[in-house]
Parts: C-alpha cells; structure tokens; sequence
C-alpha cells in the first residue's frame, strides 16, 4: 500500500503519521503541499498541526493548498483520506467532510489522552477493531468542537456516519469526558461514502509501548488491511 | 478600472456558541458592567481592490466572502463598497 502523507506549511505530525504508517508496513511518503501528482497513491493523510498558522480559520487556507485540489479529485474518485485534527478541519473546509470545528467550548487548548468508542467497524480505518471498542488516545487542539447545523447533524447519524464518539473509560456517555463541547459528542465522522475519515483525537501518538497506549494503531493497520488485494 | 474599498464583517451567527464572546463578556461582567447581555466576537476585512463599478466590486467581494472569507456553517458576512479617490500622478 502507497501511503502520501500531505505536509502542509505549519504542519507538525507529518513525522509521526508517517511513521505510523512505515509502523505497519505501508510504502509510505511525504507530499509536500504544492505538489498535486497523486497517481502513484493508494492513501492519503492529512496530518496535524498548524497549517498556515490558523489563520483566518484552522485549514481555512490549506484547502485551496495546489494539493488539495488533487486530495479533493482523489476522494470523489473513492481514494480513502484520512484527516487527523488540522487534517480534519481542512476537510471540513473543503467540503469532502460536512459540519466544522469551533473553538473549545472551554476556550483552552486540551493536550491530554481522552477515550473514543468505535461506532462502526466496517469503515476502511476502523476495521482491525470490534465495534463497541473503547480506545484511549491524545487530543490537542483548540478547535475541535464538532458543530453542524440541526439538518447536518440529523443526516449524519440517521446515515451512521459517526465513526468515534468521547466516552469516559468504559465507554458510556458522560459530558465530563467531552474535550471540547463536540456535539453528540463526536470525535470522528466519515463522509457519505465512508472512503474519508476525519478525527480530532490522534491515533498516530498511540502506536507504540513508548506512548501511553497502542490503541490507535488499528486505525493504520485497518487501512493497511482494507487496501490489500483480495487473494 | 477604478479603485475600491471594501469593508468585509464576517459575524458569528446568533445563537451559536462563541467563546471568545463569552470570555470577553465574562471580563465586562468583572469590570462592573452588569448590565451586558451577549457578546459576539466577529472580525473585519478591509480590502482594495481594481474593479469596473460598484457593483462589480461587491459581486467580487461576495464571492470571496463566499469561498473564503467566511465559514458558511457558522459565519454572516456583511459588505461595505466605497471608492477610493484616484491619486493625481
């Protein structure tokens, strides 16, 4: 599997989603943002960060990057896409992901593991796990409180598109456990035809027993898994 | 082509949450001033730009608000056109 991992001007887990990929064998590489060839690309990563410094808005203006022109082509056509944190928000504002990230409903940057539920186990990123899982994985954000408006959201979970939801520990619902405000408490959505993930917590810092967990390794292994050649 | 001002208000529309309101209106609050009721923090674009007319100046400056300038989800946008006098050479 051919993995390009984009690198956008202020991006800063460009390194680690990269190696999280190498971590499970994927053919992986470094597309800096003003390249736009993604033909030899079975995955693309949009890592986290600061692009272009936040300004205007988080991913406001990495979305018209020259690359993203070619992500945009590269998930219409089917290609899956992954967008952690900043990735994530770029999505939202190149419309392949409905809905976007406000400020913190605390108003504080949150850098601290949280705990997500796997509501779905048949998407292309979460299928190494069972659904009803529960993952302990580092956020680290201002601006990850999921908000769509009342049609959005209604269409996203009547579809199932919501991948991960904040739980506490053991995988109930408790607002203390909400980072950020998100609603429905939401960590983590797939588009319509389920090829793009977007999720503000960050699987890539929780892949080896130097981390504090290895919990978010299935999400590159699942990638891995679903792009190889049925025998 | 004549030269334009624009000013662009890209406003958080009501009722959404807007934290950098509530902490601005929570450093009112403990300043004494009790009567405050919401605050909202928005932000503004202050533009030049070349165009024919005024209305082509606008119809730019809305299409920019559009795909840029403002976040359909969440964001208002308001413009203002004026002209800039022509500098004498």
């Amino acid at each position: 599997m051919r993995v390009a991992v984009v690198t956008f001007p202020g991006s800063n887990c460009d390194h680690d989603g990269y190696h999280a990929f190498k971590l499970v064998g994927a053919d992986t590489r470094f597309l800096w943002h003003r390249e736009t060839d993604l033909s030899d690309t079975d995955a693309v990563l949009l890592p986290g960060g600061f692009s272009y410094g936040d300004y205007l808005r988080s991913g406001a203006i990495a979305r018209f990057s020259p690359v993203m022109e070619a992500v945009v082509a590269f998930a219409r056509a089917g290609g899956p896409v992954l967008g952690i944190c900043n990735g994530f928000q770029i999505l939202c504002e190149a419309g392949l992901l409905p809905g976007t990230l406000l400020r913190n409903e605390s108003r504080r940057f949150r850098a601290h593991d949280v705990w997500i539920r796997v509501e779905r186990s048949d998407t292309p990123f979460t299928l190494a796990y069972e659904a009803g899982r529960v993952l302990r994985v580092p956020i680290a954000h201002a601006d990850g409180n999921y908000f769509a408006d009342s049609d959005t959201l209604a269409r996203i979970e009547d579809r199932g598109q919501v991948v991960f939801r904040y739980t506490d520990p053991d995988g109930n619902p408790d607002p203390a456990y909400n980072p950020n405000g998100a609603q429905n408490r939401i960590a983590g959505i797939v588009s319509e035809q389920g090829n793009v993930l977007g999720m503000m917590p960050h699987p890539e810092r929780a892949v080896e027993s130097v981390h504090s967990s290895t919990d978010g390794l299935g999400v590159f292994q699942s990638l891995v898994t679903s792009l190889q050649p049925v025998p | 082509m004549r030269s334009f001002h624009l000013e662009i208000r890209i406003s958080p529309r009501p009722g959404l949450l807007n934290p950098e309101g509530n902490a601005v209106q929570h450093a009112l609050e403990s300043l004494g001033y009790d009567s405050v009721k919401d605050v909202r923090v928005g932000k503004t674009f202050y533009v030049q730009l070349s165009a024919a007319d005024e209305d082509a100046a606008r119809t730019l400056a809305e299409d920019m608000s559009r795909r840029l300038l403002a976040n359909p989800v969440t964001e208002d946008f308001r413009i203002e056109v004026s002209e800039l006098a022509e500098v004498p050479a």
